[in-house]
């Protein structure tokens, strides 16, 4: 019963991190396209912060897949 | 993987445990045969592996960028040398962005946290195997012990301490010249006049409880957020390279197919570790700039 829980509660973090982090990212990516299509010598500038941004958006669901794989692995 | 027979279970958990060395239960100073015994030492457990490794790569990067720095030259650049220059070009752009106030630590702090994240996050792309055999080898023929009670993890930043230890120190600068820039008058003004305030006094005061909740989470969150941030990224990449791993052992079509799962999910993670060690050296960076800041 506990190991369910575990495997439940490893599903929820992975599942609603990734979730949320995809509505963000389709965010992030369409603004992106929408500046570059506006302004395309600003791309190498956007490029960047893009980047910086997805790496902030893009942590939260990989701060859950860990911690899900670590429930998962060495608690489990 | 060792020779006796593991299961997959056991496999994973044999790559996700530390050498740890502590104080047993019956008193003396050793290495843990397995994870339930370093899980006994409690506190004060070290995690050798990771501590070695972050020890060994921070004095590669030392004495590299040393190397190159004393046999710099004013004429064409060489190799190394071009790539040591490009490297400081690059963390300086960063911090002449984003970083407004004048002190002269900032820039070798960053850096030193850029291409020593990134080492660190390097050693993920190394065949996940390959150090943990060599250690069982070594601990099996020159220590006698049993290959199967020798624990080996190689990448520092998948370890919890190891990036809390590296938050925390940021964290500490950051009080630290928070302090120093702003008085320790400011400092306090800053978590407790922010961000409601009011001419009236009495309100004023009400507002104080509330700022000073809202700003004190912000504040702790910052090493939190920094620190977990990476080590969920590495310690999620281990994993996924260690259960590609284990598609190895299961037969002649899941082979390949682990191996090509490998090379793709190796070409991504370069793109993470790089990204991770930039978005570690930006905050910081950030963090001591909001540090220096007056109001």
């Amino acid at each position: 019963m506990e190991h369910a829980l575990l495997y439940i509660a490893g599903a929820l973090m992975m599942g609603l991190g990734a979730l949320g982090a995809a509505v963000g990212i389709g965010i992030l990516g369409s603004k992106f396209l929408d500046g570059a299509a506006r302004q395309p010598e600003l791309i190498p500038l956007l490029r960047t912060q893009f980047f910086i941004m997805m790496g902030l958006v893009d942590a939260v669901p990989m701060i859950a897949v860990g911690i899900a794989l670590y429930v998962l692995f060495a608690v489990a | 993987m060792a020779s006796e027979t593991l299961t997959s279970s056991e496999y994973i958990h044999h790559h996700l445990t530390n050498l740890t060395f502590g104080r047993l239960a019956d008193g003396h100073w050793a290495l843990a045969n397995s994870a339930e015994q370093a899980k006994e030492m409690g506190f004060w457990a070290f995690n050798v592996d990771m501590l070695g490794w972050s020890l060994v790569l921070v004095l590669f990067f030392f004495f590299l960028f040393r190397g190159v720095a004393k046999r710099a030259t004013s004429g064409v650049p060489s190799g190394l040398q071009n790539f040591v220059e490009w490297m400081m070009e690059f963390v300086d752009t960063s911090v002449r962005g984003s970083f407004s106030g004048k002190n002269e630590l900032v820039a070798p702090m960053a850096l030193t946290i850029f291409v020593w994240v990134f080492l660190m996050n390097f050693m993920d792309l190394l065949p996940i195997d390959w150090l943990p055999w060599t250690a069982e080898k070594i601990g099996q023929h020159v220590f006698d012990k049993d290959p199967l009670h020798v624990f080996f993890r190689v990448v520092p930043s998948a370890d919890p301490n190891i990036t809390f230890g590296l938050a925390l120190s940021v964290f500490w600068l950051m009080l630290y010249y928070s302090v120093k820039v702003k008085g320790i008058g400011g400092f306090l003004g800053e978590l407790a006049l922010q961000p409601f305030s009011a001419k009236n006094p009495v309100i004023q005061a009400v507002f104080v409880p509330i700022n000073l909740i809202l700003e004190l989470v912000s504040l702790i969150s910052k090493p939190v957020s920094l620190s977990l941030r990476l080590f969920g990224n590495m310690y999620a990449g281990e994993t996924i390279f260690i259960l590609i791993a284990l598609m190895y052992g299961a037969g002649w079509i899941m082979g390949p197919f682990g191996g090509l799962l490998q090379i793709a999910w190796g070409i991504f993670h370069i793109l993470i570790i790089l990204l991770q060690a930039f978005i570690f050296m930006v905050l910081t960076i950030v963090y001591m700039d909001m540090a220096h800041q007056h109001h």
